[in-house]
């Protein structure tokens, strides 16, 4: 198999990578850039635990190839703290108890980060269908909702309370 | 109900909603879970799996997947047998192939394992394994298992003539009919309780790292029973040479278990297998597929339940007749003396007269399992049969099933209670739980409006469960898992500047045990929780425990970690003594410090006295400041809730709406609230999942029809309602710290409720019970039959 040479910048950092045209992207951030928060839970794209941002877009790493993010600017969860400051959404799911296990929060937060640039001020049914490409087994999701409303309101400007 | 804190938030001690400690990582990316652990030489695993339910192996020609590069070997169960290691002891002391010889058992089953430098080759190798099978007929009906012409599964279990696997019976069958015979009302039904799968959102997987000049296997490993899984391997493969000092297992963060990660399953074996014979680290990670159509299952149960009562719908007997579907072998993780878990706390919170139940298990060509499913040892099914049987009963005796319950819960002054099937429950007030969640819904008003709703032709129910919990095993007298006593440890050391570090047998998988038990400890030695440092999952560093399933580790561990710490109390309140010149019976204790009785101003804090049992501890004294503590409980601890349901449903398309749920849970005494809480909200929609969404199907040849994450529903946020919480407090008698169990409450309680409700909103029309999941597609079939539908 012929390989393919790609550019991409992740996290910031410009990458060039050579990669096998079937390597999946979620292969090429954990295993290649190592950026392990990115997780796999399926193999059907139903659970969102590989969710990315792609030039600003959220999608499931898992559904796209490598050599499709040639070019392009991915932000996983290791990128988004800024300075050494949380970003709302990872303070909100701390703040609110959005987290059990932890394998579904970088994609639900990852998610999240563009339904509220989509929506800053959503309504909880709103977050539920923002998220509903995302499944968590611990949570319930009352507390991701929580989560993501804290973050909306920290992004306002707004006093939050968890 | 308001929690009482003893400790300042400073301490945060018990009772306080501390942020968890284990977040940080979790929330930048930096958990280690196992397919992030990554060692030099590494090499990969894929597994060939069995297309047909039953079949016989002809051939298998590893061939082509060899001649790819980076193929560096396809294993089979004949290259294992030259070892003895094809096949193992599941937890239930049944036997299960880790690769087969010449039969499959079931789809998925795993038939090959292909070794190769690359996850991508090893996958491509897989495929290129060409397996030659003779399928044959399967049997997948567990009812038709004892059938005289059903083929005999297990020829391999010597004397065995039949596909029976265990009777197992409990109660007074003689009394019991006798009752029946007499009684003024008797209500049956058979409830089915469907076999599901936890699906967890990471799957199985390990790393097995064998060292040749070390000899020695660390293995890492997606497991919630890190010791015991040591000691198996110890038992297991200690004929070639790994002895149990030369095994070290690692539970990396878990990306969530619900029991799922109990079992040994054989990827793990394989692993271990092949990097002993060539020395090099083996990863083998399962698919989502794969996970789900192998793992161990949950429930399976046939259950035939009878309920008599006098007229009035006073209940007297409980008679239950199950047969239970555990697939090809019997891999339920359940302790070794109770091949059905706990069922028989299906007498649930009712004072009964007298009950029985039964159960046979059998083999079909189905995956083994029999797993818990965030439900403490087949809790759930008991649960199940009970609720529904109540609702059953307050049908026929038209009462209200509110009424129905109130007037045959167990007293609160009759705990400890023993019940009909022999358990002691510790402590409980159904009837205060119950009437909580009545007025947080407002049950009349609920009642009213349903009445006037069905005037209108409209579909509305409202559904309770009040159940009884059983968790905490346990009582080293009676639980075991393989012999090994089911108590658990703690062990802690306080360094010399105050701080701690404490390490347990458990395992967490998102119960947040690096809070909870830093707040235990913090609690009884003043220590600020923010201080006490909590490690779990390495057999190199941590005391021998059993594990963290069945809401075992607060009421077990826990209860460790407050011993555990006491015993440093009694060491500083010696030290204390030494250090002011007083006598040991002159001081007083508040969080973080001794005083002397009387002249509060003489104190000495908990850091002092650390930093004195390294720099001036008394003559004759051991010098350092750590203990350890093996706890063994008295009695499991008996957790209850009630839960209320509100459902309307569309009588043109059979949708059901929850409206409203409310759950009132007592888990006694509360380590951290928001930590409870958020157990509960996870429970909840676990326990929908069953109720309206989950459940495995198979065609006649035995062919699971929804094994990926697109055709099984896991419930999602949309499916998911906003659960309403609350809670009554009543402290088990016998735990150190009053707490219980509480992450499978809801699992187990919110079924029933769920079914209640539905079967409620339909009653009128005379529906008496609908098998879970209760999908839209089957409402409108019964509104269809009914001649109700819109």
């Amino acid at each position: 198999m012929s390989k393919k040479s790609i550019t991409l910048k992740a996290n910031g950092a410009e990458h060039n990578v050579i990669v096998e045209p079937r390597l999946l992207l979620v292969h090429l951030i954990r295993e290649v850039l190592n950026l392990t928060g990115t997780h796999i839970g399926c193999d059907t794209s139903n659970c969102g635990a590989c969710t990315i941002l792609l030039n600003g877009k959220s999608v499931k790493s898992c559904t796209l190839f490598a050599v499709q993010a040639n070019g392009k600017e991915i932000t996983t969860i290791e990128g988004l703290a800024q300075g050494g400051q949380l970003h709302p959404l990872q303070e909100g799911f701390k703040e609110c108890h959005g987290l059990q296990c932890g394998f579904c929060t970088p994609g639900m937060i990852m998610r999240s980060c563009e339904l509220l640039a989509n929506n800053p001020d959503p309504t909880e049914e709103e977050i539920r269908w923002g998220i509903s490409g995302n499944l968590c087994r611990c949570t319930g999701y009352n507390n991701i909702v929580k989560a993501v409303q804290y973050a909306a309101n920290k992004m306002k400007g707004e006093a939050v309370t968890a | 109900m308001e929690i009482q804190c003893k400790t300042s938030k400073e301490i945060s001690g018990m009772g306080h909603p501390m942020k968890r400690k284990e977040d940080a990582r979790f929330i930048q990316g930096h958990g280690r879970y196992i397919d992030d652990i990554k060692l030099p030489g590494m090499l990969y695993m894929d597994i060939v799996r069995s297309p047909y339910a039953y079949a016989k192996i002809k051939s298998i020609n590893a061939e082509k997947a060899l001649a790819i590069p980076g193929v560096l070997a396809v294993i089979t169960g004949k290259d294992l047998e030259k070892y003895g290691l094809h096949w193992m002891p599941t937890i239930m002391s049944d036997t299960q192939m880790v690769l087969p010889t010449d039969t499959v058992m079931y789809q998925a089953q795993e038939v090959a394992a292909v070794i190769a430098t690359e996850r991508y080759i090893a996958a491509d190798g897989a495929d290129a394994v060409e397996v030659e099978y003779e399928p044959m007929k399967p049997i997948v009906d567990p009812h038709t298992s004892l059938d005289k012409d059903a083929p005999l599964l297990r020829p391999d279990k010597p004397g065995k003539t039949d596909n029976h696997i265990w009777h197992w019976e409990v109660g007074d069958r003689e009394a019991t009919d006798e009752l029946f015979n007499k009684a003024e009302v008797t209500v049956k039904e058979q409830i089915y309780v469907p076999r599901i799968h936890v699906a967890s959102i990471e799957t199985c997987g390990c790393v097995a790292d064998y060292d040749k000049i070390e000899n020695k296997l660390t293995m890492f490993m997606t497991t919630q029973a890190p010791h015991a899984i040591r000691t198996v391997i110890a038992l297991v493969a200690g004929h070639v040479g790994l002895t149990e000092e030369k095994i070290r297992v690692i539970s990396p963060d878990i990306g969530g278990g619900f029991g799922g990660k109990v079992p040994v399953y054989p990827g793990y074996v394989i692993a271990i297998a092949v990097s002993f014979l060539v020395g090099k680290p083996v990863k083998w990670i399962e698919d989502r597929s794969e996970n789900l159509q192998a793992d161990s299952f949950a429930r399976d149960y046939h259950m035939t339940c009878e309920l008599a009562a006098d007229k009035n719908g006073r209940i007297q007997g409980l008679r239950i007749k199950t047969l239970a579907d555990h697939g090809y072998t019997d891999a339920a993780a359940n302790p070794s003396k109770f091949p059905a878990g706990m069922y028989s706390i299906v007498t649930g919170s009712y004072d009964f007269q007298t009950a029985f139940t039964e159960m046979d298990a059998v083999y079909t060509n189905k995956p083994p399992g029999g797993v818990a499913y965030r439900c403490s040892f087949r809790v759930t099914e008991a649960v199940h049969a009970i609720e529904r049987m109540v609702d059953r009963l307050a049908l026929e005796v038209k009462k209200d099933p509110a009424e129905l319950r109130m007037e045959n819960f167990i007293k609160k002054e009759q705990f400890p209670y023993k019940s009909a099937l022999g358990w002691e429950y510790d402590s409980g007030d159904y009837h205060a739980a119950l009437k909580k969640a009545m007025d947080i819904i407002g049950y009349d008003e609920l009642r009213k409006e349903q009445a006037e709703k069905r005037k209108e032709g409209k579909l509305m129910g409202i559904g309770i469960s009040s159940f009884t919990e059983i968790v905490g095993a346990g009582p080293s007298r009676h639980f075991d898992i393989l012999g090994l006593k089911m108590f658990d440890s703690c062990e802690i050391r306080v360094h010399p500047t105050g701080k701690a570090i404490a390490r347990f047998g458990t395992k967490s998988q998102g119960q947040g045990h690096e809070t909870t038990y830093a707040q235990i400890i913090a609690e009884e030695l003043g220590i600020p929780a923010e201080h006490i440092q909590v490690e779990e999952g390495d057999t190199d560093t941590a005391p021998y425990g059993l594990g963290t399933y069945a809401s075992r580790s607060t009421p077990v561990a826990g209860a460790a970690a407050a011993k555990a710490a006491r015993k440093l109390r009694d060491k500083a309140r010696k030290i204390a003594a030494y250090l002011m010149e007083v006598s040991e019976e002159d001081l007083e204790w508040e969080p973080g410090k001794f005083s002397v009785k009387g002249a509060p101003e003489k104190s000495k804090t908990i850091q002092e006295i650390v930093f004195a049992a390294y720099t001036n501890h008394p003559l004759g004294m051991e010098a350092g400041f750590e203990a350890v503590h093996y706890y063994d409980p008295p009695n499991l601890t008996f957790p209850f809730g009630s839960y209320i349901c509100v459902v309307d449903i569309d009588n043109k398309t059979g949708e059901i709406k929850i409206r409203r749920f409310v759950a009132v849970d007592d888990c006694g005494n509360i380590i951290n609230p928001m930590i409870v809480e958020g157990q509960i909200h996870g429970g909840l929609t676990q326990g929908l999942a069953p109720a309206m969404y989950e459940e495995f199907i198979y065609d006649e040849d035995g062919n699971l029809l929804n094994g990926t994450l697109m055709d099984y529903l896991v419930p999602t946020a949309v499916e998911s309602p906003h659960w309403e919480t609350d809670r009554t407090i009543t402290p088990s008698p016998h735990h150190p710290i009053g707490a219980k169990g509480v992450g499978e409450s809801p699992t187990v309680g919110a079924p029933p409720a769920i079914a209640n409700a539905i079967v409620d909103a339909l009653s009128h029309l005379g529906v008496t019970h609908l098998d879970i999941p209760i999908t839209p597609f089957k409402v409108w079939k019964v509104l269809k039959e009914k001649g109700a539908a819109g």
